[in-house]
């Protein structure tokens, strides 16, 4: 074909999978270059993270597969079959975000991300308390999602500019996503706030119980402090202001309030230390038990 | 006339999905779903039917907001164009074999 | 007129001798027919029958899998099987809204389907006791699936064939991460090793039977077959099936647990020991291990979401009074 030809090539993606008229029934297989399971694994290769920087991703990471672990059991029982899917697909991103900081922590111990999910026992895991409470209602799991989503926004978004280019690299994918669970549970936390008389006190019910554990994600301790003087970790107490004017705006937009008075409790947290609720254990015993009953066995 | 599938007696109402594949490409009609409201409709569709990058924009249309034509009228209705062969390149033969033509 | 209204009317017209002949023509021509097409009653109901078994077998047939998220032995594994089980949600959904273009709501077939009214495929009756179950419901009950599913991609129905081409793209995918996990167990320790022979030991059988009766006791086939909705009969499938399990089981290095199987170089096909079609009924007539099960967590979760689908269809009036009142 010559280079003016008028005749341009069709576009690649224009296949026959995507005109079933033309293909009359017929299936294949596409065949397609597949992105990078995990993310930041090209931009650090070869990489070791500092003991620090190990610490301060088996944090995230755990934060990450923790609330995975939660959203995997509403697949079967989410409202509505859609929801089972919306559900799924933020528990599938945040299993990739999991994996990416898990297994660049591992790094600093020669572990796998394997090892780190399934091998530690609950006081070596470093997960906030917010991640390990349980679904409870539906609204329970929104009011959850939209603190932990509202945070993990903030967190990745300042975390993309870390001078240690794995985080950077895990941060900056990890945000797009992040972004869309923001606007999943902003949606779902207008629609029951602004429902029915039932789902409104369900959604209230749902803030208090979550709110809690709010404080905790903006704690700042050594580690952190450490880690931030040198650009590689955010100080998780800078991103309470941006955090606080999101729920702001969706509290305003639901006429919703924080709670006060009574039920405005502070949990005292100390996940980061591995000290946890009792909701942590049947949680990790559920999902290592396979894996332990086989040492060393390859899935 | 509506395209079917829009009863109006199910509380969710029933949207119909259109995909554009890619840049350069028109939106194409790739199934249905249901959802409370557009909102709803669009984020349900981007989970249901892009999980596997089918698509780079979507429209959400309400079911019931479709006009189609009568099917009644269906062999009437498109009989026209049916020999009006003029309005074809291949109707022109004489210039065959002519270059850029 | 709605489409319901229209429907039911085309229903009460058996005598539209136009639309009769055009019906006549496109099958003959092996073209589709399309929602709006005049279409014979029976035609219309078997449809509607076969699509909504089919979506309904997606959503129960969730929960087998869905069994073992959490307690997936890998992060790589309980990713993958996640977004299997989230394609079954979707694969419910193309098929409901395939259904629905020939006038049921989803609601009235989920309704059917929590009530016990409907059917869907026995084989998710059966229990997932192991891990290997995942990588045996991927391989032989997807594989099963994989075959009575792709010659209905080119169903004479429209909007069927059009959902089924996008489920068989999806599906290749469970078939090979079942032929994986149990690749990588046989691959294994002593340990991993049995439990992959053990479960495809225990689902070999219920997945020959997921192509439906022998031929000559399969009474809807021939109907089916006349409407090109159907385009091989069940045993036909079945030899298919069997003659691709084979290789691979070599593959595997597991053992198909039916000692009279051999290819035979007369027939040119597979000799195979009689299926047991008590058991079939059995757990067709609800007495599998997991009927009531399935069925009552679908039903909680049905019921457990209506507040929340309430609430959503709520907000939406008020948003519309709103925007009208603006």
């Amino acid at each position: 074909m010559s280079e003016n030809s008028p005749v341009e090539e069709r576009p690649t993606k224009e296949d026959a999978s995507r005109n079933p008229e033309s293909t009359h029934g017929d299936v294949s297989v596409d065949r397609l270059a597949l992105a990078d399971e995990l993310a930041g694994s090209a931009e650090g290769a070869g990489r070791v993270a500092s003991a620090d920087a190990a610490e301060y991703a088996l944090r995230l990471g755990d934060d990450a597969l923790v609330l995975a672990q939660q959203l995997g059991m509403w697949i079967t029982r989410a409202p509505e079959l859609e929801e089972d899917i919306a559900l799924g697909n933020i528990g599938l991103d945040l299993i990739g975000h999991a994996r990416s900081l898990l297994h660049y922590a591992g790094t600093a111990t020669g572990r796998s991300e394997d090892e780190l999910a399934y091998w530690r026992d609950e006081p070596e895991w470093r997960n906030a308390w917010l991640f390990e409470q349980p679904n409870g209602d539906f609204a329970c799991t929104i009011a959850r999602q939209l603190v932990a989503s509202l945070y993990l926004f903030e967190l990745y978004g300042a975390l993309a500019d870390s001078t240690d280019p794995t985080l950077a690299a895990i941060a900056a994918k990890s945000v797009k996503e992040v972004d869309y669970h923001r606007d999943h549970a902003t949606q779902w936390v207008l629609r029951l706030a602004g429902g029915t008389e039932e789902s409104r006190r369900r959604m209230i019910r749902g803030v208090e119980v979550t709110w809690p554990y709010v404080d905790e994600l903006f704690a700042d301790d050594e580690l952190t402090e450490r880690l931030a003087a040198d650009g590689v970790a955010v100080l998780p107490s800078t991103l309470r202001p941006a955090f606080e004017s999101a729920v702001d705006a969706v509290f305003a937009e639901a006429s919703l309030e924080r709670p006060s008075g009574r039920t405005a409790v502070t949990a005292s947290g100390g996940g980061r230390r591995g000290s946890h609720t009792e909701h942590l254990g049947p949680l990790l015993a559920e999902m290592q038990v396979l894996a332990r009953q086989h040492p060393g066995a390859s899935w | 006339m509506s395209t079917p599938g829009e009863l109006g007696t199910e509380p969710w109402p029933l949207w119909e999905v259109f995909v554009r594949a890619n840049r350069g490409l028109s939106h194409v009609h790739v199934g249905s779903l249901h959802a409370p409201d557009a909102d709803m409709a669009v984020r349900n569709a981007r989970d249901l039917y892009t999980r596997r990058n089918e698509g780079i924009s979507i429209w959400v249309v309400p079911a019931d907001a479709v006009t189609t034509s009568d099917p009644d009228a269906k062999g009437a209705f498109f009989e026209s164009p049916a020999g009006k062969n003029y309005r074809h390149a291949v109707y022109y033969t004489k210039s065959e074999g002519v270059k850029h033509l | 007129m709605t489409a319901a209204a229209e429907l039911s009317l085309a229903g009460a017209e058996p005598q539209d001798d136009e639309g009769r002949a055009l019906f006549d023509e496109l099958i003959a021509k092996d073209s589709r027919i399309e929602p709006r097409d005049w279409m014979p009653e029976a035609y219309r109901k078997t449809l509607i029958r076969q699509i909504s078994q089919h979506a309904h077998s997606e959503i129960i047939g969730m929960q087998p899998e869905s069994n073992w998220i959490t307690r997936a032995p890998s992060l790589k594994r309980k990713a993958i099987l996640m977004a299997k089980v989230q394609d079954e949600a979707g694969h419910g959904l193309y098929l409901y809204s395939a259904a629905q273009t020939l006038g049921i709501g989803r609601d009235e077939m989920m309704s059917q389907l929590i009530e016990g009214r409907a059917r869907y495929s026995s084989i998710f009756n059966y229990t997932t006791p192991t891990w290997a179950d995942m990588g045996a419901i991927g391989w032989l009950v997807d594989g099963a699936a994989i075959c009575n599913q792709v010659p209905l991609c080119r169903a004479s129905y429209g909007p069927y064939g059009r959902a089924m081409v996008r489920i068989c793209k999806e599906e290749s995918f469970h078939q090979r991460q079942g032929f994986e996990i149990l690749l990588e167990l046989m691959q294994g320790t002593e340990a991993q090793r049995e439990m992959a022979q053990d479960a495809v030991n225990r689902w070999y059988w219920p997945s020959l039977q997921m192509f439906g009766p022998p031929d000559d006791e399969s009474p809807n086939s021939a109907q089916s077959m006349a409407w090109n909705i159907k385009r091989f009969s069940n045993d036909e499938l079945r030899q298919r099936f069997v003659g691709m399990l084979v290789p691979q089981a070599e593959v595997l290095g597991v053992t198909l647990p039916d000692p009279a199987l051999r290819f035979n170089d007369e027939t040119g096909e597979y000799d195979m020991s009689e299926i047991d079609w008590t058991e079939f009924n059995e757990v067709l007539a609800g007495r599998g291990p997991a009927n009531a099960e399935r069925l009552r967590r679908r039903r909680e979760a049905h019921d457990e979401g209506a507040w929340v689908r309430e609430a959503a269809a709520e907000y939406a009036r008020k948003q519309s009074l709103k925007a009208a009142a603006a």
